[in-house]
């Protein structure tokens, strides 16, 4: 360990003469003053409850050898993925958006598109999520309501009509029927004549973190993650340029996890999937370059930067020294962001844009790559059209007037971060290997012990949100019975379901019924074959006028499916 | 002594959003009720038939998926039909203030949204039961 601080513009004092220091600090200028007024509490921690100091000095990186901390799109990564940042270009502002029917949600990804947008990101409503058809009985009220409805290839078509999807990047938020969309996508580039290596996107397709979190899922675990397996393997082969996966600890962490939780959660997925590709034979640095990441940006501001800029370390990390990679880029963390919908509030729900700002502002700090800020509406429905225009304008005025975007990574060297950055980093592989002593994340999946440490700080929180520990404008402090003004929520369009069950019903009443019967054959001779990939025969089946219900209901027969003892 | 009031809490249809509910279970039963969770993507005939089995007192349905109108109707019906009227349904999740006024109509006794504290959860609950009286 570094006993003298290498990094001389710091300092040239050893860590003994400023820890003497500190000591002389505390025992005169700080009892001075506490002696006068005590400080607001005995002790002071971040929101995912790590301890913090009165202040740092460069003491504090001690533990830090300076090459941890590094360059710009330099292994370890910890100050960004690549040199320049911002200073090329801004991070993606990708506005989720999703609701009725293809021509519904494509009527809104074009609005965005007009305001500025520079990447499109879909939500998928539940019965797409969960692999249903619109007109199952178990999607009844729920066509199109939480997300766009999608079932077949002419959705998918309705949903891009007139976006150049050559030119610009779309994300997927879906899951255990990702694979499908995935298919229908493709077809959809082959058939507008695309180069399938010019497609850039994502797709999210982490199953892992719906066990343990969004709980969105179908079949077990087995073939659920061969499936995202297939999805890595069929991109690396043949579409150069797109994101098969995008490994989340979002949803980990607005199921109420802390934030040092949400980070160490989604590296033990991480290692399950690669474990998993390299299984196949395919060389690390084939697949792994194309590995993305989605994490929340939470409301402790410097906490949050600091998991940022560990998690990129500890990604270049385990992937250089546990799974050899050699190429730079399969060691380098790219990462979507969004900031916190748990954080928003009904009550004075306009507080929500300056909430959200400062989400924002941390997660540009903290190097994202994408980021989706949430509507002020959050805590009502799904969001309207001017929350996301107000929404979009908060990346903005970020990106465009504070100048924050000019240098990259302007908090390295931070004293606190990059101890905060330190302590990350050693709690997350701290984390990995109890994980691994246990027997594995897939075992610990199993046995709910993931989740019941999600559930155990949602309940803190709660509890800590009751007694005002932590404060909640307008919800526990700030209380203004003034009614807010009225606001104006997305309406649900009474005339979704039957407007999408009639292109469902119409591309089953015009498919080949022979060619798909021996398609659906080959779907269930391909599944019960572990080693091979599924996503061939998929993207035949879309082609030929498949149903996501019909592939993913041919599957349960072959697999079975998915049913969670919760623990609370 | 009085039997602690049992409680079936459910999630009903798709919607996978379990955090709250969670909270709830545990509040409730820190409290000293019996409480059952249905777990995740039930219809609203399990729920309704478990929460008559189970002979609970409260039934609470979780929803953040926005459904509301579409599942309450339907448990309404149900309990109706089966002849336990006098259930004390109570709601709990996201959903717009029109919605919580057209839920009541029905017969929602209580609307407890995100952010609700959980003692006043175990206040509400306690008070319904004891409007209600004995069975």
């Amino acid at each position: 360990m570094n006993e003298t601080i290498t990094a001389r513009p710091i300092s040239q004092k050893t860590i003994g003469e400023l820890r003497a220091e500190e000591r002389d600090w505390e025992a005169n200028e700080v009892a001075q003053f506490l002696h006068k007024q005590a400080e607001r509490r005995s002790d002071f921690f971040t929101l995912g409850d790590i301890p913090v100091k009165r202040t740092y000095t460069a003491a504090d990186l001690a533990d830090t050898p300076v090459e941890d901390i590094g360059l710009p799109g330099r292994y370890p990564f910890t100050r960004g993925p690549y040199p320049t940042m911002y200073r090329s270009r801004t991070w993606t502002m990708r506005q989720i958006a999703g609701f009725g029917t293809g021509e519904d949600t494509n009527k809104r990804f074009k609005y965005l598109i007009a305001q500025g947008q520079t990447g499109i990101s879909t939500d998928f409503d539940m019965p797409t999520l969960m692999g249903y058809d619109s007109d199952h009985p178990m999607s009844e009220g729920e066509v199109g309501r939480e997300g766009v409805a999608i079932d077949t290839l002419a959705d998918m078509e309705a949903l891009f009509d007139g976006i150049d999807l050559e030119k610009i990047s779309v994300s997927m938020t879906i899951n255990p029927s990702a694979w499908i969309l995935l298919a229908m996508y493709i077809v959809l580039a082959e058939k507008r004549g695309y180069d399938l290596n010019k497609l850039s996107g994502t797709i999210q397709a982490d199953i892992l973190k719906e066990y343990m979190a969004q709980k969105e899922y179908v079949f077990p675990i087995a073939p659920s993650v061969r499936i995202v397996r297939d999805c890595i393997t069929y991109c690396a082969r043949n579409l150069k340029r797109y994101n098969p996966i995008n490994i989340s600890g979002y949803h980990i962490s607005e199921a109420g996890s802390s934030p040092l939780h949400e980070a160490a959660f989604t590296l033990a997925n991480l290692i399950v999937y690669v474990e998993e590709v390299l299984k196949t034979g395919m060389q690390v640095d084939e697949f792994a370059p194309r590995l993305a990441f989605f994490f929340v940006c939470q409301a402790d501001f410097f906490e949050e930067i600091a998991k940022f800029r560990a998690l990129r370390r500890c990604y270049a990390k385990i992937m250089k020294e546990r799974f050899g990679a050699q190429n730079p880029e399969s060691m380098r963390l790219r990462f979507h962001c969004q900031t916190a919908a748990a954080s928003l509030t009904k009550p004075q729900y306009m507080v929500n844009v300056v909430r959200t700002a400062m989400q924002a502002l941390a997660a540009a700090l903290g190097g994202t790559q994408s980021l989706h800020t949430n509507g002020y509406d959050e805590a009502f429905a799904i969001p309207t059209e001017d929350a996301m225009r107000m929404a979009l304008r908060t990346q903005q005025v970020i990106a465009e007037e504070t100048n924050v975007t000019q240098v990259v990574d302007p908090l390295g060297g931070s004293y606190y971060v990059e101890s905060l950055t330190t302590e990350y980093e050693k709690r997350i592989f701290d984390i990995l290997e109890e994980v691994e002593e246990r027997g594995g994340t897939l075992k610990l999946i199993q046995e709910g012990w993931f989740q019941r440490h999600i559930a155990d700080f949602a309940y803190e929180t709660a509890l800590r949100k009751q007694s005002g520990e932590k404060p909640v404008i307008g919800v526990n402090c700030f209380v203004d019975d003034t009614p807010d003004p009225v606001i104006h929520t997305h309406p649900y369009d009474q005339t979704t379901a039957a407007r999408q069950i009639a292109r469902t019903q119409r591309v089953r009443s015009e498919r080949d019924p022979v060619k798909f019967d021996l398609l659906l054959q080959q779907l269930v001779e391909t599944a019960r074959d572990p080693s091979r990939n599924i996503m061939p025969i998929t993207i035949e089946l879309v082609r030929a006028g498949a149903t996501m219900g019909d592939i993913i209901e041919t599957l349960k027969g072959v697999w079975g499916t998915y049913r969670e003892t919760p623990v609370f | 002594m009085t039997q602690p009031i049992r409680v079936l809490l459910a999630k009903v249809g798709l919607d996978g959003h379990d955090r709250g509910v969670k909270v709830v279970a545990r509040t409730l039963r820190d409290a000293g009720m019996d409480v059952i969770y249905s777990g995740l993507h039930r219809t609203p005939e399990e729920v309704v038939t478990a929460a008559i089995q189970e002979d609970v007192d409260v039934l609470g349905v979780s929803l953040l998926s926005g459904v509301q109108l579409t599942v309450f109707p339907k448990i309404f019906q149900l309990l109706a039909s089966k002849g336990a009227d006098d259930m004390i349904v109570v709601a709990g999740g996201v959903m717009p203030d029109e919605d919580v006024v057209e839920i009541k109509r029905m017969g929602v006794r209580e609307v407890l949204l995100q952010d609700t504290p959980p003692d006043e959860i175990v206040q509400t609950l306690t008070r319904l039961v004891a409007e209600r009286g004995e069975r």
